[in-house]
């Protein structure tokens, strides 16, 4: 790669490789597609919405990896929680 | 003490299992090892050209197998190594002619009397790879430093921790110190991180593994090459010796260029 495509802020090659593999290796090693951690995702916020109200627009869901193995991660924020604490504080 | 058997495989063609166990075989040998290699590749047998022994094969794997000949009369001696042999696959049939207790059965046989046996496995993830890696008590995964190459040695791993054959020690073959330099090739570290494994050898490009091959002298036999240093590097560890990774950062370099070759380096 050029001197000026990398002064462009153009990534390196290398970087680029390691990016795309890492993804392509979650789904390969958990045979787990985008489409079907979507529908992961719906059946999750449908479930726990029916025991406390969660905010389902910031809740973030993915697959991260520990050395060789694979664990799902699930971010899910509760609704009115800031605005408890708030409370409490005063 | 029984041999210790091993399988060097990829899942991906072409990344260099043949250049691997013809030179970790040589470089076992010429340390006093009484080594057997196999290769596992039937119908597209390669070991011997690189090993240089393709003119005198008489009976290969199948014909054992089969009990046309004894196994003795299928193993080659190396020309200059009294202590290697070359079990050949068979050119003219195809994987299915073994399976893997027939592997099991042959080698068997072969551990009480060599110190290694090196079983050369064919690319892919079918009968030829679970035949290669059935006897085997150690599996050697090799990959170049690329996204195709990586990716396979990713799902091998994961089939090898599968079949409880432990996750397999990590060669990175072929890397090319220059371009890893500008960022333009995934680093060892970048691949270690990626797979996750126990690394046992990195080995550079070097030109001298194709003058290697034409000849049918593996540079493990060349004091001189970079990769023939990895690869006697890699026979040490095997033998459960320490022996620190080369230096391969600082070969790109103008001046380090020069200082080898006016030789103080």
């Amino acid at each position: 790669m050029g001197f000026f495509e990398r002064w462009f802020g153009k990534k390196n090659s290398a970087d680029n490789a390691k990016e795309r593999l890492q993804l392509v290796l979650i789904h390969d090693r958990t045979d787990l597609t985008p489409a079907q951690l979507d529908s992961l995702k719906d059946d999750l916020i449908a479930t726990i919405s029916r025991h406390v109200e969660i905010d389902a627009q910031s809740m973030r869901i993915g697959v991260e990896h520990d050395g060789r193995s694979q664990r799902l991660v699930a971010d899910i924020p509760l609704k009115g929680a800031s605005r408890r604490r708030a409370k409490r504080a005063k | 003490m029984p041999a210790q058997v091993i399988t060097i495989t990829s899942g991906k063609g072409g990344v260099g299992k043949t250049t691997a166990v013809a030179n970790i075989a040589v470089a076992l040998a010429s340390d006093g090892a009484k080594v057997v290699c196999i290769d596992g590749d039937i119908g597209l047998r390669n070991l011997d050209v690189i090993l240089g022994l393709e003119n005198r094969i008489v009976y290969d794997i199948v014909d054992v197998i089969e009990g046309r000949c004894r196994l003795k009369q299928a193993m080659i001696r190396d020309k200059k190594l009294p202590n290697l042999y070359l079990i050949p696959a068979a050119q003219t049939r195809d994987k299915n002619a073994v399976s893997p207790s027939d592997m099991n059965r042959l080698i068997k046989d072969l551990r009480a009397d060599y110190d290694f046996v090196l079983i050369d496995s064919p690319a892919g993830i079918e009968r030829g790879f679970k035949n290669a890696i059935a006897a085997a008590d150690r599996v050697l995964v090799i990959t170049n430093p690329e996204v195709s190459a990586v990716r396979d040695a990713d799902r091998v791993i994961g089939i090898l921790e599968a079949e409880e054959k432990g996750p397999g020690a990590l060669i990175i073959n072929r890397l090319n110190p220059i371009l890893v330099k500008n960022h333009d090739m995934l680093s060892a570290d970048d691949v270690l991180d990626l797979l996750a494994v126990e690394l046992i050898g990195v080995v550079p490009e070097d030109e001298n593994v194709i003058i290697g091959s034409n000849r049918g002298a593996p540079v493990a036999f060349d004091p001189k090459s970079r990769a023939g240093q990895a690869f006697r590097n890699i026979a040490k560890r095997l033998r459960g010796e320490k022996v620190p990774f080369l230096d391969l950062d600082h070969t790109g370099g103008l001046w380090q260029r020069l200082q080898r070759l006016a030789g103080r380096k």
